[in-house]
């Protein structure tokens, strides 16, 4: 935690970004892992390692089931920790729907991974201190989220 | 109740063994959904914890490391595939797998004290 102490709020101690490929089932996990073991490496709670992983690996199946490719990155600073995942694919035509928990547009192959369920952007909503999406039919779909550290990490 | 006594309850075999294989399991979930499984995960419990599921692909490991659930069992006869069993390896996320069906191996495990992870799941 040192490395975090020493830093001001507004700077980013750690920036990772990573790219992946829709439909790579094979792989698909791989960056949310590396993130994992990113934030285990510097010293994050583990609580908030946890919440963190969980919300990468959702949104990292999102963009393998649904998109062409898509970037997520993560900064983490004194207070934060950003998680930012950008896609290019079809876009989400209702997010209030995409919302709902148990409302899914997902294919059969994706079933059988055990995901497409609909429980994937509500909980990436539920691990996360503020979230945000927005989505453009044909073009894609951006997605912030926030973790806060303060009184977690000290 | 370590791994071995569920092995034995549970008439299973064990595909891929870890250092986590003297585990203390207190919890058990069974789900084939790993969103649910994602969704419904405890911090501190998970550790305790092993899933119980039917479906033997390598994203069940996967969602079991980002979950930090402790060893996997897989039901109803289901065999892993060799990649699924590698990345098992890596993660030390011990595998074993029982001809018993979901119901059955849930019910064994319950009566034998193992609970669900929380007081309402």
């Amino acid at each position: 935690m040192d490395s975090l102490r020493t830093g001001t709020k507004s700077e980013s101690l750690l920036k990772q970004e990573f790219n992946i490929t829709g439909g790579d089932f094979v792989n698909a996990g791989e960056s949310s892992i590396k993130i994992r073991n990113t934030l285990r490496d510097i010293g994050i709670d583990s609580d908030i390692i946890r919440r963190i992983a969980i919300a990468a690996y959702e949104a990292e199946m999102n963009v393998v089931m649904y998109a062409e490719r898509g970037i997520m990155r993560i900064d983490v600073y004194r207070d934060k920790i950003l998680l930012a995942i950008d896609d290019k694919g079809p876009g989400i035509q209702d997010l209030d729907l995409a919302m709902q928990p148990g409302y899914s547009t997902a294919t059969e192959e994706m079933r059988e991974m055990g995901f497409g369920a609909g429980m994937g952007l509500p909980n990436i909503k539920k691990n996360a201190d503020t979230f945000k999406i927005t989505s453009e039919v044909g073009k894609g779909t951006k997605l912030e989220i926030r973790i806060l550290l303060d009184g977690k990490n000290d | 109740m370590i791994l071995s006594e569920i092995q034995k309850l549970l008439q299973a075999v064990l595909i891929s063994e870890s250092s986590a294989s003297n585990l203390d399991i207190k919890f058990a979930k069974a789900s084939d959904l790993m969103s649910d499984v994602l969704a419904f995960s405890e911090p501190f419990i998970d550790r305790n914890t092993v899933l119980i599921t039917g479906l033997t692909n390598k994203q069940v490991v996967r969602t079991c490391e980002i979950a930090g659930v402790a060893a996997i069992i897989f039901v109803r006869g289901k065999k892993p595939s060799a990649e699924t069993i590698d990345l098992a390896k890596q993660c030390e996320i011990p595998l074993m797998a029982t001809n018993l069906k979901m119901f059955e191996a849930c019910g064994i495990l319950y009566t034998n004290g193992i609970l669900g992870p929380t007081p309402s799941g």
